[in-house]
């Protein structure tokens, strides 16, 4: 039976018995109820006797210390924006349908084509904004945060898979780069990659019958009205909360804010309105892959401060038996050969394999099972190891990456180590590949296994060191970051040092007044140095200098210079928070520092809040200052914000006043839009301005006079101001010289660099190392909160392990053949090989990777990389090889 | 996915292409090998950061040893894909496949034969 694919979003069809996609976890088959006909082949045929129909939703419960919300987002629906022609035309497609268009293992397998006639697209465009800043059709006011870059992106890969020729246009309001590096991908997709960006308004999507392309109508930035004819046309569309999750909350008793995301304060970014209740990624607020999963940390946590008194409480322990000293001993191998139901049977001659490998060297035992990884499976090769006293084992069946760890468990449950095991793949690299030649999947078969026993036969024990951890860490950072950071580590039961170089706490919120939503910041930074200085697991080091720093993970070792006296200190501790922090930008633009009438945003804040705007009858801000430039290439992400916040706050004060805000792209991306649609219905007044022709600003006695063109005018304008604010980007603090002692690695602004810009962002390459606030990239204080916690969280997870098993599969030096040539030295990605007191290089297992390239580089073959040792490797090539010359 | 592609590749795991040596790579002509994929992950996007630019240096001096020595430095070519591209393997498989074919068998298997009429 067959049936629509929804992961595909219905592009192609799939089984009514079907794996939703290829990474889904569980890797599992699942039955679609309404579709399935009940015919009962499937029972029938599945030998391990998985298929239960009568299996119904089950409902438990559970009883828990804390619960966390992450339940996500939607895409919008844009059927009901009839004039974008989604629904008339299957060239109008959603980003989330493109983003399937574009996979590998999408509906198409990755060619790009258009639905209609799976022609290839010679124009595609994206209009972005559809379900988001939108309160006239669809309600949603607020900006999707990660629809230009999707859009971006989607338009590069087109441009990667068609390799002709491939127009990309993204109609747009602004192009919301906001994130970390993300501005220098915009500039590569613009002026490397020519990706057309256009300012404008879609009127229509009109589908042009007699070609399948669209006629896209739309009003540029000088308000003329266009027509372009596009072969495809891309609807992004914005993120929103699904009606179960918004039933849920009801449920719970959680509050939702007026767009359905949840309430949270700017200070307790992941708390929910209920105790005990948290929330992260888009249920918070819109947000892209690497803020939510930063925001997933924090929520951890939160959560887990509630449970610190309960941690380790209902954990369970596995009894492993001493090793049995094998070392000296002839290979005795046992193979077990998989029929994996008639996933291998059926295309494989199993017993032809197992047959032959009986004939291969040092082979003492062989055997096959329907399914090896099942438990009494598990129980049977324990027996046969024990009763054949075998000493190396090699399953024949599928693929290491999901069923290597169990085996292992198995080899050790018999006091065999976990290293004198080997996988032949014969089903994903084999039966299922070459399901349509049986004879040679057999003659596969047999030279994987003879070359999994040829390798097995060269392995020997390794041993997994153990190594403590100290329960303490080292926060680095007294600011916003820093504090929240060593509280978070404080309240789950961790010790925590916090150094701060400066002589009070607070770092750069000490300057700030209030945030955009009016809460006072002052207030909350005062609270919380209270809360860190009075908390028994917290020290804190002011007028600290960090001058060394040894160790690895769970076991590091800082040396700090204390106080005006510098007295030397060293501290003990198995992880590290970066908080160093950012500050403004001190402008060289526009005249600033020559006249008292031209400001930054920090500094108007602190005026506002001092004098008020009583005053202020005409104020000039300029946006991007010390932004997006050559110097800067970055978007600071919080500028835009704090100008429409100074503006309201003039505004509310002095309604009369004019405020004109000259800015490049307004950035209010997810909630904050709000603020930014407040601000111009108050009347404040918006002027995009191009880099090429930068406002020009002469101070004279009457006024700061700013001169800038309009484009929907097509003027040069002149205002006469009172006050110019300039909008300064955020500068990473000078942490050279900490980045040297550390060993960490920065990118070119001075942003430390985390291990994975999606994956791990507030991890940092060297393990046991974290990073977060503004020293990671410009942010706003309620998201260096959680960024925060997030690095409280992580180093959490290291530091509630007393003692570290490190994996064996590291590198080794045989120093006598080691000529200290540097090599290994210079190749490490971690920097992990030193030359040593004895003059030879030395690898610490602790900080080895284990990736192998200082082995392959190394000119005199003296560094090994266990368990892929040359004569292992080199064993397998031969044996695959065997009989070939 | 279960993507067909001929039965002759046979894949031996590294834990990173910068683990593997240009010796790995020129045993297996030596061994009668028609040809050798080095297969890692995108440019930029490696799992260790820099090993499969390591491999690319290795894979080209292999080729330039293996063009010198006889056997044709188009036996050996590396290939880039993330972990998420299935399709894009099988593909490459058929590809080197289909280039082994036209270049035709191994010299050294030929001077074998040769050797042993």
């Amino acid at each position: 039976m067959t049936a629509v694919n929804p992961y595909n979003k219905n592009l192609d069809d799939r089984r009514a018995t079907f794996i939703e996609y290829p990474q889904a976890v569980p890797l599992a088959f699942a039955i679609d109820p309404k579709v399935c006909i009940g015919c009962g082949l499937c029972e029938n045929i599945c030998l391990a006797k998985a298929v239960r129909y009568a299996d119904r939703i089950k409902e438990s419960a559970l009883r828990v210390g804390a619960v966390i919300l992450s339940s996500g987002s939607e895409g919008y629906d844009p059927s009901g924006l009839d004039y974008f022609g989604y629904g008339r035309s299957p060239n109008v497609v959603t980003s989330e349908e493109f983003e399937r268009i574009l996979s590998a293992s999408g509906p198409y397998r990755g060619h790009v084509m258009r639905p209609l006639d799976r022609e290839e697209p010679r124009r595609i465009a994206w209009i972005q904004c559809v379900g988001s800043r939108d309160t006239n059709r669809c309600g949603n006011g607020y900006c999707s945060s990660v629809c230009c870059m999707y859009a971006i992106k989607e338009a590069m890969i087109a441009k990667e898979h068609i390799h002709g020729d491939l127009d990309c246009t993204i109609f747009n309001m602004d192009i919301r780069t906001f994130g970390k590096d993300y501005e220098k991908y915009y500039l590569r997709a613009r002026d490397k990659e020519g990706v057309q960006f256009v300012k404008a308004r879609i009127h229509t999507v009109d589908p042009i019958a007699e070609t399948g392309d669209l006629a896209v109508r739309y009003v540029d930035e000088s308000g003329a009205i266009r027509e372009e004819i596009f072969s495809m046309v891309v609807l992004s569309v914005g993120l929103q909360i699904p009606r179960a999750s918004v039933a849920l909350a009801g449920q719970l008793g959680i509050e939702l804010n007026k767009y359905n995301f949840v309430a949270t304060d700017p200070f307790l970014p992941v708390t929910t309105s209920r105790p005990g209740i948290y929330t992260c990624g888009v249920f918070q607020g819109p947000k892209d892959i690497p803020s939510s999963i930063t925001e997933a940390s924090a929520a951890a946590c939160a959560a887990g401060r509630d449970l610190a008194a309960a941690r380790g409480t209902e954990t369970r322990s596995i009894e492993i038996p001493d090793e049995i000293d094998v070392s000296g001993e002839t290979p005795r191998i046992g193979v077990f050969v998989c029929n994996c139901g008639i996933n291998i049977g059926g295309i494989v001659k199993v017993q032809e394999v197992q047959d032959y490998a009986a004939t291969l060297p040092n082979v003492v035992y062989t055997d096959q099972n329907l399914f090896t990884c099942s438990q009494d499976t598990q129980d049977k090769i324990k027996d046969k190891i024990k009763a054949h006293r075998l000493n190396r084992v090699v399953v024949a069946a599928c693929t290491p990456k999901t069923h290597e760890p169990m085996f292992q468990e198995t080899l050790q449950a018999c006091g065999i180590n976990k290293y004198l095991f080997e996988m032949a793949n014969i089903r994903n690299q084999n039966s299922w590949i070459h399901s349509n030649d049986p004879p040679a999947a057999t003659r596969k078969a047999k030279d994987l296994v003879r070359a999994a026993v040829a390798r097995a036969g060269t392995l020997h024990p390794l041993e997994e060191k153990k190594i403590s951890v100290i329960p303490r860490a080292l926060v680095v950072g007294g600011g916003v970051a820093g504090m929240n950071a060593a509280l978070g580590l404080a309240n789950q039961g961790f010790e925590a040092v916090l150094v701060e170089k400066e002589e009070k706490l607070g770092g750069l919120a000490n300057r700030l007044t209030h945030t955009i939503e009016g809460a006072d910041v002052g207030a909350y930074v005062d609270d919380l140095i209270r809360k860190v200085n009075d908390h028994p697991k917290i020290q804190v080091q002011t007028q600290s200098l960090i001058v060394g720093f040894t160790g690895f993970k769970g076991n590091f070792s800082t040396e700090v210079l204390v106080g005006p006296g510098m007295y030397e200190r060293k501290i003990a501790h198995g992880a590290v928070v970066l908080a160093t922090g950012a500050r403004e930008y001190q402008p060289k633009e526009y005249g600033y520092g020559e006249d008292p009438r031209v400001v930054t945003q920090l500094e108007l804040g602190a005026r506002l809040a001092e004098k008020g705007a009583g005053d202020l009858n005409e104020v000039v801000m300029i946006q991007c200052v010390g932004s997006r430039n050559e110097e800067n290439p970055n978007c600071s992400r919080i500028c835009c914000q704090s100008a429409i916040k100074n503006a309201l706050h003039i505004k509310a004060e002095n309604p009369d006043a004019n405020v004109y805000v000259l800015y490049r792209d307004i950035r209010t991306y997810g909630l904050l839009e709000d603020y930014y649609t407040e601000a111009r219905a108050k009347g404040v007044l918006f002027f995009r301005y191009s880099p090429e022709r930068p406002p020009e600003v002469v101070a004279g006695e009457a006024g700061v006079a700013v001169t800038f063109e309009d484009p929907i005018l097509g003027r040069r304008l002149q205002v006469s101001a009172d006050l110019l604010a300039l909008s300064a980007g955020m500068v990473a603090e000078d942490t050279e010289e900490l980045g040297s002692i550390m060993k960490l690695a920065r990118n070119a602004e001075g942003y430390f660099m985390e291990a994975h810009v999606k994956l791990r962002p507030v991890e940092m390459a060297t393990e046991g190392v974290f990073v977060c606030g503004t020293a990671h990239s410009p942010k706003l204080l309620s998201e260096t909160i959680a960024q925060a916690y997030a690095a409280a969280s992580r180093a959490t997870t290291f530091l509630s392990q007393s003692e570290m098993t490190l994996s064996a599969v590291v590198a080794q030096v045989d120093a006598d053949k080691c000529a200290s040539c540097l090599v290994c030295v210079r190749s490490c990605p971690y920097g992990v090989p030193r030359i040593n007191a004895e003059g030879v290089s030395e690898i610490d297992p602790a900080l080895c990777h284990g990736c192998g390239i200082c082995a392959g580089e190394c000119p005199a073959k003296a560094i090994e990389l266990n368990w892929y040792e040359d004569d292992q490797l080199l064993c397998k090539v031969e044996a695959l090889l065997e009989g070939v010359l | 996915m279960r993507l067909n592609y001929p039965t002759n590749v046979k894949i031996i795991r590294v834990p990173c292409t910068g683990k593997v040596d240009t010796i790995h790579i020129l045993r297996a002509f030596e061994k009668g090998a028609d040809g050798v994929c080095v297969i890692g992950c995108m440019e930029g996007d490696c799992h260790y950061n820099s090993g499969n630019f390591r491999a690319r240096k290795r894979v080209e001096q292999a080729s330039h040893l293996l063009e010198q020595i006889g056997i044709g430095g188009e036996r050996v070519k590396m290939f880039n894909l993330s972990s998420g591209e299935g399709p894009r393997f099988a593909q490459y498989a058929v590809e080197m496949t289909e280039r082994v074919t036209a270049l035709g068998p191994n010299p050294i298997k030929l001077a074998r034969k040769r050797a042993a009429a």
